[in-house]
């Protein structure tokens, strides 16, 4: 509790984990409750035991790499007229910011003397990084997976097979990522004794949306800091993709307070926002309860969850972590949809002009930030600065990009990808 | 608060006066249909239901087991909305039974709390027990409840403090949810050296009823289970009666009964 003091209290929960009296939370049954109150004094107690802190950045520095760069994309900027820069989380080690996250989690987890870990993972990216924590800190792993997802990500299953963890495939409700929590969870209340759920994202039950939160807030600390040494200024604006909102918030937890700085989420918008098939939680969905927490939810006249859909397997989650309900609420951030079409877009515009392949997920807060960028440089001019947190790398999309692109065929005939800057004609 | 009472307790009063434990049977409303859920439901309180739980059929239910999943599923690819519930629990209660609806709480968010428990008292229903609610993070439905007298059933765990325990008691009314075992509902062998030390610190922390939801599925278990608790309470097995005989409606309702009959007598032989 005593940390509570020294946070920006403005932005952040309460002791109960309510953002602004009202989102958040913790609606769970009380088997858990006493897992969840025991993880968030572990967790308060660790964040203010100095050598907790030094231990987890010292592992983020010699294991996963960080602090990550914030690279000037000079090709980009000059493009729309506007100083682009990127936070190159994508050269994390497993090619993500999650491993930020996991490692935070997995030694709180050896600290709290549990021997095993669970995981939900959607595309495979947390699992994978979970299995990898599990790993580093021998610690047996089971992660959930939709089976539809275990199908279309084959090479994920394999990745956390080869690192040692169990993968189990989800066949229940829609069969997808809001399921595989499900279950994780029916897991947690049997197992709760010796087991830690590594929550993927900055979402769920009070304490995981602050927890994530500050084990990937790392992301805006360093970016914050290098802007200010590197261009003596803070950004104009900083921007990055939602799903459940962990790379988001881990950047922009530096910046609330820099009331100057603009505060960009883009959501996935799907096949767009007006066919009903997308994720744009924020923008679309209405106030509910969902895995523990109150926050946008899509959702029916019910309240039953309606599934979401995006090209993007990391973003597809029909909610989203409270603390960006609280954001939108309070208009410190704006949430804007970007289709499945415009994210792969710019999935090719930034591979052909800085020879970045970024996650399909990364793929849609590029694009929203080149049209912030676009803005800025014309009201600014070119020294307008934008941080795109580019949270994690494409390999893993490649099979998605070969069909949208009609890649793969080396006869020599297919036509290159054009890569046309968002508003551009192509 | 659990001095009052309220036809849930007058339920578990008359047990406890015939020496047994109450019989509590749980359905989801709108499985296998709507119509089909009334029929079941009121073919439990035929053959010796003393408390109905109804079960508001929700998309992600963390803490259910398979079956119930199945047939929460089921009920709403069929269609089953909220306002059906109400209809069922109307139809139920109509028998003189008290009669709870069991739910996850977006569906009731998002009902309106207020309206709902305006709705579910005029339909009849004794309240609501409320799997992913604590009274610490419930007071939006103790207010409605409370104002259109409503029972507020709350959960207690084996993991729970003894904190935790007589705060849950306090804030209950009808009878308090002891869940015995950890992990999530379905049948099973139903012993746990768990559950009589769990309902024992209940018991410790007021006068209200405690119920025990363990996985029973057969008389024998029912006794087991009777001889420590005020309530004993069956979900997976039910439905299993109606899964197992999903193209005969007939069949899947005799076996039903059947199981209905069997368990209360297992509550009427637990040693008490
Ligand atoms: C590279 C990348 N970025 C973003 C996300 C979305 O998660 P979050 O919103 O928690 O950052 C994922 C999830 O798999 C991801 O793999």
């Amino acid at each position: 509790m005593s940390q509570q003091t020294t946070q920006p209290v403005k932005y952040d929960a309460d002791e109960r984990g309510y953002f602004g009296q009202t989102w958040g939370g913790r609606f769970m049954p009380e088997a858990l409750v006493a897992a969840l109150d025991e993880l968030t004094d572990a967790w308060q107690d660790a964040m203010a035991d100095p050598a907790f802190v030094s231990e987890f950045e010292r592992v983020l520095r010699d294991y996963a790499g960080t602090p990550s760069r914030l690279y000037h994309a000079e090709r980009l900027s000059r493009t729309v007229g506007a100083r682009v820069l990127l936070k190159r989380e994508d050269l994390n080690h497993t090619g993500a910011h999650k491993i930020r996250n996991v490692m935070g989690q997995a030694l709180l987890t050896k600290r709290m003397g549990k021997t095993r870990v669970i995981a939900e993972t959607g595309a495979g990216q947390h699992g994978v990084a979970s299995a990898t924590a599990a790993a580093y800190f021998d610690l047996d792993c089971t992660v959930y997976m939709g089976a539809v997802d275990t199908r279309r990500q084959a090479l994920n299953v394999a990745r956390m097979q080869l690192l040692g963890a169990k993968v189990v495939p989800v066949e229940s409700g829609s069969a997808t990522l809001k399921d595989a929590i499900n279950e994780a969870m029916r897991d947690w209340v049997a197992s709760v004794d010796r087991t830690a759920y590594l929550f993927g994202t900055a979402a769920g039950p009070h304490p995981f949306p602050s927890m994530v939160r500050d084990f990937c807030r790392g992301i805006g600390d360093e970016a914050r800091q290098q802007c200010l040494d590197q261009y003596g200024v803070l950004p104009d604006a900083v921007a990055a993709c939602v799903g459940g909102g962990s790379n988001a918030i881990g950047l922009f937890t530096a910046f609330l307070e820099d009331e100057g700085v603009e505060i960009h989420g883009f959501e996935p918008g799907g096949d767009g926002v007006e066919t009903g098939r997308h994720a744009a939680t924020i923008h679309a969905g209405e106030a509910g309860v969902l895995h523990g927490a109150r926050t946008y939810v899509l959702q029916d006249e019910d309240g039953q969850t309606v599934e979401s859909h995006s090209i993007s397997a990391g973003l597809d989650y029909p909610g989203v972590g409270p603390q960006h309900s609280w954001l939108a609420a309070l208009g410190r951030a704006t949430y804007t949809p970007v289709t499945d079409a415009q994210a792969m877009e710019a999935m090719a515009l930034l591979s052909r002009t800085e020879g970045i392949i970024p996650a399909i997920e990364t793929a849609h807060a590029v694009y929203g930030a080149l049209d912030v960028a676009r803005r800025l440089g014309a009201e600014k001019g070119p020294d307008a600065t934008v941080i795109i947190n580019l949270s994690g790398r494409g390999d893993k999309d490649m099979g998605t990009a070969i069909e949208w692109f009609g890649l793969g065929d080396a006869d020599g005939e297919a036509e290159p990808v054009v890569a046309t800057a968002p508003g551009e004609e192509a | 608060m659990g001095s009052t009472p309220t036809s849930t307790t007058q339920a578990f009063d008359k047990a406890r006066a015939e020496s047994r434990s109450a019989l509590v049977g749980y359905l989801p409303a709108g499985f296998p249909s709507v119509e089909g859920s009334i029929t079941a439901l009121r073919a439990m309180v035929e053959a010796g239901c003393d408390v109905i739980e109804i079960g508001l059929p929700y998309s992600d239910p963390v803490m259910d087991g398979p079956t119930i999943q199945a047939a929460a599923q089921q009920a709403l690819e069929r269609g089953v909305r909220t306002a059906d519930v109400l209809r069922v629990v109307e139809a139920v209660a109509e028998t003189g039974v008290p009669t709870l609806v069991m739910t996850y709480w977006n569906p009731i968010e998002r009902y309106g709390v207020e309206r709902w428990a305006s709705d579910l008292a005029k339909a009849g229903g004794a309240g609501m027990i409320t799997p992913d609610i604590t009274p610490d993070h419930g007071s939006a439905w103790i207010d409605a409840a409370d104002a259109h007298d409503l029972d507020k059933v709350f959960l207690v765990a084996p993991s729970s403090t003894d904190d935790r325990i007589a705060m849950t008691a306090a804030e209950s009314r009808g009878f308090v949810y002891a869940a015995a075992v950890m992990g999530v509902t379905g049948a099973r062998d139903a012993s746990s050296d768990l559950a009589g030390p769990l309902v024992g610190r209940v018991r410790a922390s007021g006068d209200i009823p405690v119920a025990v939801g363990i996985g029973v599925s057969n008389g024998d278990q029912a006794a087991d289970v009777a001889a420590y608790a005020d309530g004993v309470i069956v979900g997976s097995a039910f439905v299993r009666c109606l899964l197992d005989h999903a193209d005969d409606e007939a069949a899947g309702l005799e076996a039903l009964r059947a199981l209905t009959t069997d368990l209360a007598e297992g509550v009427r032989r637990g040693a008490r």
